[in-house]
């Protein structure tokens, strides 16, 4: 045999495993107490979705492509979930659009402060890059082991699954926006006698924004990535559809789950990305509602 | 007027180790020299001036000569190393973080090279920038802002974003941001280097005007000589961190301290600086009492070897020209009174400058130059403007002296 004799092997696999355990064994309580707040947020979101008839999400999306971006993308979204619902998989759509929007809030909450600092501190961000690596490096199946083990199976895992994988996007675009800041402008900030805090609210936090909002756009296709992969350790929504589909090999059960999501996707890409275009006019092109609206507004 | 800003000894090494730095400084060791040794910049040294309550202080250097961080230390946007900054006698140096900003949102506000508008606010809300850093009422701060905006001319633009305006309206949002807080002092920070010759030539213009309404005390950073003498009080110019030469734009075009100086000084039209009431103290005017005769007055005249002198009363009123031409004919015994020349001469004040008295010499006449309580000073031949402008008899250095208070201003007009 021509390779090092099995004694000089290094039984990392087993060291890992046995750190899992004693995670587990020893931190199980805090690991159930995070669940917590992920699946409160669940299933207010998930219950909202349900409430609501299927006509008024669709009519409500359309308000919100208007409202942002412009006509043609509030009538593509429209047009989006009507299709997702002539499928027959509205259920499942809302599910895995709960999901989204969960993981998506506790991205936005953990990642922009974590932004922030990063962009605040060089010292932060050398700690805080090579974790981002990690998460982003690793393969999005190898999060899934240690989420079962800590967390369980179901949706909540799956949602914490999502949030950890699509997180690092908006934490580098924060950071990055906030290091794009041109220097003149924080310099007029403090000239002018701005404290800290109104730096960052006034002037960094304003300037990054487009920034920050390319970093939420891409954590959202992200977890719309997840959604299937999430689907293995028992999350419900669109992604199992798919996999009922892959593992009976049910083709259509399959295409029309995979068809859903890209729907979705394409939907919410677009409405995010024009949370990234600066609210003022300047093409005058086919302008938002809101744009128009503050327009409207002006004496 | 009292000194609303004092400067002393005031040092900025950036670097690590100002202190090795400092010590080479004192040794009398070149900056490059410095920077070669140890690897500390020394970017500002020994810098002392005061600035008057109601006065424009240019300091003027090239690039990389140090003003740009000299007028950050005033303000403390960077920490000077050594030296004493003080406001109306408090030291600011002294001051805690606190302290400072209130000084800044209130005492002392800034005026930048590229402007540093904040794109993402309109042209009012970029105005009312200092106001709503202090957390005052929304309501009331709208007025003073509409107030500043109408003095910088651009009340109808407030709603616009700062993308849609030209570079010199940008300046002028940047200018009236900085009136807004109603501050004492403005640090203006090459505001018009930035902008086309034109626009610059405006703004200049309209900062001067508004000056005389606002008087405000004002620290100019330029590294354009013909601006910095059109618009100062005082004037430092400033050469590798250290000042070359501080005083009236008079005096350093008229008496440069060395070639550095004399350099720029020599691009200047002197005769947009000097004013006929200077000159009029250089030259020899005849003044011939109102009862002289015709012998006396030609004496007076061929003894200061001039052909026209001035018949004044008393109190020093001008009552009319005497000229040797009209007094050569004359029967020697006659009143000088009796043989007056036809009277086409023009009449000037005394802060004219001398490139407005080219046009008056056309009908080889001289000109009357008359104090500004009215009393005659002197009477201005052509060949006289000719002779300081090229510098000849070194007469300007009689004129370069003190007293140039009265004259001050008149070059801007």
């Amino acid at each position: 045999m021509n390779r090092l004799p099995d004694d000089y092997i290094v039984p990392l696999d087993r060291w890992i495993q046995s750190s899992i355990h004693w995670l587990v064994d020893e931190w199980r309580p805090l690991f159930q107490a995070l669940r917590w707040p992920i699946a409160k947020v669940l299933d207010g979101v998930s219950d909202g979705f349900e409430l609501v008839p299927f006509w008024l999400v669709i009519l409500g999306f359309f308000a919100l492509g208007w409202l942002i971006v412009n006509i043609r993308t509030g009538l593509l979204a429209a047009a989006s979930f009507t299709a997702i619902a002539f499928l027959g998989l509205w259920d499942e759509a809302m599910i895995s659009l709960s999901i989204l929007a969960t993981a998506v809030v506790f991205c936005v909450l953990i990642g922009v402060p974590l932004g922030i600092l990063s962009g605040r501190s060089d010292r932060f961000w050398s700690i805080l890059r090579p974790i981002l690596d990690i998460m982003q490096t690793t393969p999005s199946f190898v999060y899934l082991v240690p989420v079962v083990m800590l967390f369980g199976i179901g949706t909540v895992p799956g949602v914490i699954a999502t949030i950890v994988f699509s997180m690092p996007p908006i934490i580098r675009l924060t950071n990055l926006g906030l290091r794009q800041v041109p220097a003149d402008a924080i310099e007029a900030g403090e000239a002018f006698g701005a404290t800290e805090w109104q730096a960052l609210t006034r002037i960094r936090l304003p300037l990054a924004l487009p920034s920050i909002m390319a970093g939420l756009n891409q954590t959202l296709l992200m977890a719309m990535v997840m959604s299937v992969i999430i689907a293995m350790i028992g999350a419900e929504g669109l992604g199992l559809t798919v996999l009922r589909g892959i593992g009976s090999l049910d083709v259509g059960l399959a295409g029309i789950g995979g068809l859903a999501i890209v729907l979705m996707a394409i939907t919410l890409d677009r409405i995010t990305q024009g949370l990234g275009q600066p609210s003022r006019p300047s093409d005058g092109a086919s302008p938002s509602l809101w744009r128009r609206f503050r327009q409207s507004r002006q004496p | 007027m009292t000194t609303k800003l004092e400067i002393s000894q005031l040092y900025k090494v950036y670097g690590t180790r100002p202190d090795e730095a400092m010590t080479l400084i004192d040794q009398g060791v070149h900056p490059s020299d410095i920077l070669a040794r140890t690897g500390q910049v020394a970017a500002v040294m020994d810098a002392s001036f005061s600035v008057k309550e109601g006065e424009i202080f240019t300091i003027m250097g090239l690039s990389g000569s140090g003003k740009s961080t000299l007028v950050r230390c005033l303000n403390r946007l960077i920490e000077p190393t050594r030296g004493s900054v003080s406001i109306d006698g408090e030291d600011i140096l002294a001051k805690s973080r606190a302290d400072l900003r209130g000084i800044r949102r209130t005492k002392i506000s800034m005026v930048f090279q590229n402007f540093a508008l904040l794109p993402h606010r309109t042209v009012m809300d970029n105005v009312q920038f200092g106001l709503s850093l202090r957390g005052e009422n929304v309501e009331a701060s709208r007025a003073k802002t509409l107030e500043v905006l109408e003095q910088v001319g651009l009340s109808d633009w407030a709603n616009h974003y700062p993308d849609n305006l030209s570079g010199g309206m940008k300046q002028r949002v940047g200018l009236a941001r900085a009136l807004a807080s109603d501050p004492d002092i403005l640090l203006m920070d090459e505001p018009f280097s930035a902008l086309d010759p034109l626009i610059r030539d405006e703004l200049q213009q309209e900062l001067l005007k508004l000056q005389r309404d606002i008087k405000k005390t004002i620290v100019f950073i330029t590294h354009d000589f013909l601006e910095a003498v059109k618009l100062s009080d005082h004037l430092a110019v400033m050469r590798d961190g250290r000042f070359v030469q501080i005083g009236t734009p008079q005096q350093i075009v008229l008496s440069p301290v060395d070639d550095y100086v004399r350099n720029f000084a020599k691009e200047m039209d002197r005769s947009r600086i000097l004013t006929a009431g200077m000159l009029a103290r250089a030259i020899a005017t005849v003044t011939v009492p109102a009862g002289a005769t015709v012998k006396q007055a030609q004496q007076q005249l061929r003894n200061a070897e001039r052909r026209h002198g001035a018949m004044i009363d008393n109190a020093g009123i001008m009552l009319s020209m005497v000229s040797a031409d009209a007094l050569a004919t004359a029967p020697k015994a006659d009143l000088a009174s009796d043989h007056l020349p036809v009277p086409n001469f023009a009449t000037r004040p005394a802060d004219c400058l001398l490139a407005d008295l080219y046009p008056l010499f056309a009908g080889n006449q001289p000109v009357v130059i008359n104090a500004q309580d009215g009393t005659h000073l002197a009477l201005l031949e052509a060949a006289d403007v000719l002779q300081i402008l090229s510098g000849v008899n070194g007469a300007e250095k009689s004129i370069s002296s003190p007293p140039v208070d009265t004259e001050k201003k008149a070059l801007t007009t």
